[in-house]
């Protein structure tokens, strides 16, 4: 069983990774803003229209 | 340019911004064009291979304002310059611009391509809630000025201000909650992992894993405890200084206990302590943070006069113009002033014909003459040539900003704390603290163990997380429904106020009335098509605010005015197939036959070849609802109105408003406010409804100030709300909306003390273990959530404001 004690130690590492992921999109500004990233991402690339 | 009649019909729109075109037409490329602003628009985004922007939402455009380009040369001045941009390193700078004008994705989707039109622009970002784009430029390239101009040809016109407040704190506040909620997550989540072994049992064999589950956990804690927590520690001590007991004094004292007795039960090994408890605890109390602190960042409740006014001014000093900001400007300097700017300062009319539109101050609709020598006070806008005045006060001394720091000193500070929540919470937590001391009490003599367990238990179960985060669920909904109907609230408090008002006070022109749409009806003779077409064009010459609102009545095509002059405070004249059209006042037309009427309407004369043909008589039009609002409010509110004006309008809002309303006339905005405040006095609870500057002393007196904006971005005086004009016949609705909405939180602290008794009835016997808290508190969190939410949008749903 001291496995699981092994198990756990993988798995708050890996949720401190998430929370360190979480932590730095807000800072680096995800957050701000959250409904012109939706629109925005509707544009069609420009055409060259000749 | 094309002139065609084939497009007459009454519903054609303008291409480029929608607007319904009346008067004169454009046409360019096929399309109609409500005036050549608009077709400017649209030639510069179809050089540049923009039309994609018509594409994208139908009619996206602005109209926008005839601009003067000198209008911003200020923007050279390094000192300005310095003051706006974000950062500069002598390469590229950054600038954010607010564009009030920003209203749909066409917009956010032409000003990214800015680079299109100004190679010197790198790059442009639009933030669309907060209707801000920031621009990345190369000085070299392209200058502040020009990236304004152009911003400002296209439609819109960047809202400049040095004493701009700094937006950044704010998002500051918001970034600091979203990692508080993070943190209080992933604490929350793990440990509930780690506490799941201990709830199910463990077996002899892994015995040896207790205490490693049980110290992560006090790991956890420390986060959660230290970090997460502050606020509420912060608060709690700050109420309980000005002695008062706030809702966060029992969550505080919750806390505080949940981490002392997990910390014991961890380090003595006696128990696996309440950290999973805590950890969802703070979650869902941050959580409820977040759902109310939806503000509306595009609207700015405590603007003053100051956002109103330009940067700059341009001095006239030995015949040099140059531009100076307005704060250099002393006693005796000489201002130069064009069309469509705003006086900065008092001043005395030097030289040219000032027509002043004290709108914004007043909210009179009418432009005021002003004849040489006269004074001339700040804050009015002049429509017409240029003026030169000469300062007679600076600009922190004005009769603007003298009124402005009156209202400020006077009113008190408005009370930002709930009041139903703080009752409640202090009963609360005395009835708490006598039960746990008397359970203390009962069991100590006979079993010191269970005395503190009981006692412990009491506290941690009691805390109130769920009457704390029935406040934020309920009126956060309340106050994202009433933004749907566009009814813009400061916070949630206001809510509570709104729901307990029995006084409504109006303001006349701009709140009851439309602004701007007065209507022009012509009484007399019947004009021919020819005369109305020459009546037309007249109008179409004058930059006056009836000779406007006149031209906008009519419909034709221009044709020639010969010999037109316009004789500033009577009217004007011109010749039209030799006829000789007059329009003015009663003196200006000779021979004007007096006609029967109430002289405090506005008349205005038209003659043709000195025959009188009859007069425009311009009304104020009542606002559609008003008749609702008045009808299903009266039995429970009394109405008063306060107007600037004169009482022209009496006998008519006598037949409006219900027998008993008080109608005051000829206010002053000091009046305004002393008026409230007597109210006030006779303890009434009143609602100030007003418009302009001179209304703000008067909502800030108020126990809530609204205030009715035809543009809700655009300038509206400091007011606890924000109610867009067409939405101002719901008002009744709003406010009994309000009343139904605490009525809901009263009935989801029922539910919350309900789940309280059930805990604490466990937590008498000493018998509250850290299991039950688990499923308890965040059982009773996520009703709360639930009912609150639901109840509140299905009620809106019933009563079609959803």
């Amino acid at each position: 069983m001291a496995v699981i004690a092994l198990l756990i130690g993988f798995s708050f590492i890996i949720a401190v990774g998430f929370l360190a992921a979480f932590l730095w999109s807000v800072k680096s500004g995800q957050y701000d803003d959250k409904y012109t990233p939706s629109v925005r991402m509707l544009f069609d690339n420009d055409k060259e229209i000749k | 340019m094309e002139k065609s009649s084939t497009l007459t019909g009454s519903k054609s729109l303008c291409f480029h911004c929608g607007d319904t075109v009346r008067g004169e037409q454009v046409v360019h490329d096929g399309k109609l064009f409500c005036c050549s602003g608009c077709k400017i628009v649209y030639e510069i985004l179809q050089q540049n291979d923009l039309c994609n922007y018509y594409s994208i939402q139908q009619t996206p455009g602005i109209s926008p304002s005839p601009i003067e380009i000198s209008r911003f040369s200020f923007l050279n001045d390094e000192k300005i310059q310095q003051q706006l941009l974000d950062f500069s390193d002598g390469k590229t700078a950054s600038v954010t611009f607010s564009l009030p004008t920003i209203h749909c994705s066409s917009c956010i989707w032409l000003l990214e391509q800015l680079y299109k039109l100004d190679n010197g622009i790198i790059q442009s970002r639009v933030d669309y809630l907060k209707k801000q784009v920031a621009i990345k430029f190369d000085i070299k390239k392209t200058s502040l000025k020009n990236i304004v101009v152009l911003l400002s040809t296209i439609g819109y016109e960047p809202e400049l201000q040095l004493d701009a407040v700094d937006k950044k704190m704010e998002s500051e506040i918001t970034r600091s909650l979203y990692y508080k909620i993070g943190v209080a997550a992933f604490c929350f989540g793990n440990s509930m992992l780690f506490s799941f072994p201990e709830y199910l049992g463990f077996d002899a064999t892994e015995m040896f894993l207790r205490p490693i589950f049980s110290y992560l956990n006090l790991l956890l804690a420390l986060p959660i405890f230290f970090y997460c927590s502050a606020d509420y520690f912060v608060s709690a001590i700050g109420g309980l200084r000005k002695k008062i007991i706030n809702i966060d004094v029992p969550i505080a004292l919750g806390i505080v206990l949940l981490f002392g007795r997990s910390a014991y039960e961890i380090i003595s090994q006696t128990g696996p302590g309440f950290v999973d408890s805590m950890s969802g605890l703070l979650m869902f109390l941050l959580l409820g943070r977040v759902f109310q602190s939806k503000t509306y960042d595009r609207l700015n409740f405590e603007r003053n006069y100051k956002s109103y006014f330009p940067l700059s001014v341009r001095l006239k000093k030995n015949s040099v113009e140059t531009t100076v900001p307005i704060s250099s400007l002393k006693k005796g300097d000489r201002i130069i002033i064009r069309n469509n700017e705003i006086i900065p300062a008092d001043g005395m009319l030097l030289r040219g014909s000032a027509a002043i539109d004290y709108s914004f101050v007043t909210g009179e609709s009418t432009s005021i003459e002003k004849v040489l020598g006269e004074l001339i006070y700040a804050g009015g806008k002049q429509s017409g040539g240029i003026i030169e005045l000469e300062v007679t006060k600076e600009v922190s001394q004005s009769y603007l900003t003298q009124l402005w720091n009156n209202f400020n000193e006077t009113v008190r500070e408005k009370g930002q704390l709930s009041e139903l929540s703080n009752s409640v919470s202090k009963y609360f937590t005395i009835v708490v603290l006598i039960v746990s001391f008397g359970v203390l009490f009962y069991w100590l003599p006979k079993d010191v163990k269970t005395a503190v367990n009981a006692f412990t238990g009491i506290l941690i179960v009691a805390c109130p997380c769920a009457l704390a985060i029935s406040i934020p669920f309920t009126l956060g909904t309340t106050l994202r429904i009433f933004g749907r109907n566009n009814f813009y609230l400061k916070n949630n408090s206001v809510i509570e106020t709104l729901s307990k008002i029995d006084t409504i006070v109006f303001d006349k022109t701009g709140t009851i009335t439309h602004a701007q749409q007065s209507s022009a009806e012509f009484v007399g003779d019947k004009l021919t098509y020819e005369e109305v077409q020459a009546t037309y064009s007249l109008a179409k010459n004058s930059i006056h605010p009836i000779s406007k609102m006149i031209s906008d009545q009519l419909t034709g095509e221009q044709v020639t005015v010969e010999n037109y002059s316009e004789q500033i405070g009577s009217g004007i004249s011109g010749t039209v197939n030799s006829k000789i059209y007059k329009l003015g006042s009663r003196p200006f037309i000779k021979n004007g036959i007096i006609l029967k009427g109430n002289i405090n309407e506005t008349r205005t004369y038209l003659s043709i070849d000195d025959e009188v043909k009859g007069y425009f008589l311009i009304k104020n039009l009542y606002r559609d609802g008003l008749d609702d609002v008045l009808s299903s409010l009266s039995k429970k509110i009394h109405f008063s109105v306060v107007s600037g004006d004169n009482e022209s309008e009496r006998v008519k809002l006598q037949s409006i408003f219900p027998v008993g309303t008080e109608l005051q006339f000829n206010q002053t905005p000091t009046d305004k406010l002393n008026y409230v405040k007597s109210l006030q006095e006779q303890g009434k609870r009143v609602l100030m409804i007003g418009d302009g500057l001179n209304d703000a002393g008067a909502l800030l007196q108020s126990n809530l100030g609204i205030a009715v904006s035809e543009n809700v971005s655009q300038f509206s005086p400091s007011s606890d709300a924000i109610v867009s004009g067409e939405s101002f016949g719901k008002i009744a609705q709003f406010i009994k909306f309000a009343s139904l909405s605490m009525k809901i939180v009263v009935a989801s602290f029922v539910l919350a003390f309900i789940y309280n008794s059930f805990g604490i009835y466990f937590a008498l016997q000493g018998q509250l273990t850290p299991i039950m808290a688990a499923i308890l508190m965040p059982a009773s969190s996520i009703t709360i959530v639930f009912f609150t939410t639901i109840s509140t949008q299905l009620f809106a749903k019933k009563r079609g404001l959803l």
